[in-house]
């Protein structure tokens, strides 16, 4: 592997000093959590911020305390640290009780040592896999002007908000905490920010390098879940081409405020299928204040691939996606 | 307490200092020299050392690292560890699996200066006073290895599901096991070992 200086800073506003000096320098710098995806990045020499060299400096942010764990918070809702690992949320029983969905989106990531070793912030923020990008291909996500996909072999890409870059985002529990309507704790040079999930992925048309908002100094330092009422179920649904340890050819997170029978409100989105999680809301509105029926369900699965726009060679997508949301919705409404 | 690298140490000029708080202080950017333009051999010799200590199959190890050392580059190649296996070096085929405070862990994507205050446990260390391990035996009978690159990861993740879970059922071990490729895809042999050892009283 290239030569790097790893550092093991003791605060987050340390680990942003150490960063904000090293760019200062003229040094490409990462930031690791559980660095199972930086390391393949650093060995393939795959730029990990656009345009960047593979890293001089590594800041090491498992040294840093008291940012892994999980709590209630104040507002009776849980604030979880970005460095808890993938096992520990999916093994933990109030994420387990009241955010079902983002438990099992934890379980389903990759391979058991994998998820020992990667964290929450690590899982939302790890480039992606499209296989021009991992194989040192200069394209959008590099640093340079163009997607090999398009007129190359696209069978995993995006038929949502593709364009230029149809990468799709492969987080499993980023498309969870969006559906969750979670909160993002970032720290940086410039202070501290706090965005909704929603706003923290950008779409290629906005930013064609970037999958999210961080600056080359900030850390994705905490996730906010809001407080979960009584009647809330959730679920997460994942399409893999093998069983397990790949990534979600499509997948769905689905939280439904259900009383009585009655959907008060629903949140579907989509991962797999677009470059940011993909919230469908004209397939969310068919379920408010409705009873969850088959027909009804199936009338949610056509609305929510309605606006797809899929490749040459993906658009055994969109039949999948729209059963899939069909059938995570009567999983969750208890109908199915 | 073994220390492996003090002829490294002294000949590579290691910044002097020992203990967890001058490990920080220690990693300097190597590439602000090579940017000066510094010749490569003089880029090489300021390649940063962490001293760190670990504990690998609980015998304490306080070793210097370069930086970029992964985890199994440090058990192989300088512990002489040779049983903790490389396969695409990736994450993604598991031969390289060993129990990081108990838990598997790909040992080539983690770094061996992250390392540092850790318990690791290998291959080597499953054998008691000479005699293999039960789960291993138990793989011996059950031909569970073909070519047997595979073996050590699979046998680390087993042994971390039978120390939490003595009586798995198939589809757990499957689980615990889906982390580690088998080349010769004899996974039926190597679930039919998982089983027995746990017949036979486990790990």
């Amino acid at each position: 592997m290239k030569t790097f200086a790893n550092h093991n800073p003791g605060s987050v506003d340390e680990a942003v000093a150490i960063a904000q000096a090293a760019i200062s320098d003229g040094l490409s710098v990462s930031f690791a959590g559980g660095g199972t995806d930086l390391l393949q990045l650093v060995k393939d020499r795959i730029p990990n911020r656009p345009g960047a060299g593979a890293p001089d400096v590594l800041v090491n942010l498992k040294s840093i305390p008291g940012i892994g764990g999980i709590a209630v918070n104040a507002r009776g809702g849980l604030t979880i640290g970005g460095l808890a690992p993938l096992s520990a949320l999916a093994a933990s029983s109030v994420v387990r009780q009241r955010y079902s969905v983002l438990a099992e989106a934890a379980e389903q990531v990759a391979s058991p040592q994998i998820r020992n070793t990667g964290t929450l912030a690590g899982n939302v923020c790890q480039r992606p896999w499209c296989w021009y990008f991992r194989n040192g291909f200069n394209c959008y996500k590099a640093g340079g002007n163009q997607c090999f996909s398009i007129v190359g072999e696209h069978q995993l890409h995006a038929i949502f908000g593709g364009g230029p870059s149809f990468i799709v985002h492969p987080s499993d529990v980023a498309p969870a905490l969006v559906a969750l309507e979670a909160t993002f704790h970032i720290i940086g040079p410039h202070g501290e920010r706090t965005l909704p999930a929603a706003e923290f992925f950008v779409l290629p048309r906005d930013d064609a390098g970037h999958e999210n908002v961080l600056g080359d100094a900030e850390v994705l330092v905490s996730i906010n879940l809001p407080a979960s009422a009584n009647g809330v179920h959730s679920s997460y649904h994942k399409v893999m081409d093998r069983q397990t340890w790949t990534h979600a050819v499509a997948s769905a997170a689905v939280v439904l405020d259900m009383e009585e029978g009655l959907c008060r409100s629903a949140r579907i989105v989509l991962g797999g299928v677009a470059p940011i999680p993909w919230r469908v809301q004209a397939a969310e509105a068919l379920l408010a204040g409705e009873r969850v029926t088959a027909e009804l369900a199936d009338a949610v699965g056509v609305a929510a691939v309605a606006e797809a726009q899929p490749l040459a060679k993906n658009a055994y997508k969109v039949p999948l996606t729209r059963r899939l949301v069909e059938r995570t919705v009567l999983a969750v409404s208890g109908v199915a | 307490m073994k220390d492996s690298h003090d002829s490294e140490v002294s000949r590579r000029e290691f910044i002097g200092g020992t203990g967890a708080a001058i490990v920080a202080a220690n990693t300097i950017p190597v590439k602000a020299q090579d940017r000066s333009g510094e010749s490569n051999e003089r880029a090489i010799e300021d390649v940063p050392l962490t001293r760190i200590t670990l504990t690998v199959n609980g015998t304490e190890h306080r070793v210097a690292v370069e930086d970029r050392w992964t985890l199994t580059e440090l058990l192989r190649d300088h512990l002489g560890l040779t049983g903790t296996r490389i396969g695409c070096n990736r994450g993604e085929c598991g031969a390289c699996t060993v129990l990081l405070d108990g838990e598997p862990a790909y040992s080539c994507s983690t770094l061996a200066v992250w390392a540092h205050g850790r318990s690791v446990q290998t291959v080597e260390g499953l054998e008691k006073s000479g005699r293999v391990s039960k789960l291993q035996q138990a793989f011996i009978d059950h031909n569970a290895p073909q070519c047997g690159f595979c073996t050590s990861g699979q046998l680390m993740s087993a042994t971390a599901l039978l120390q939490r879970n003595a009586n798995p059922t198939v589809r757990e071990i499957r689980e615990a096991l889906a982390g580690n490729l088998c080349r010769c895809s004899n996974y039926n042999a190597i679930v039919e070992a998982v089983q027995a050892a746990t017949r036979t009283g486990g790990a």
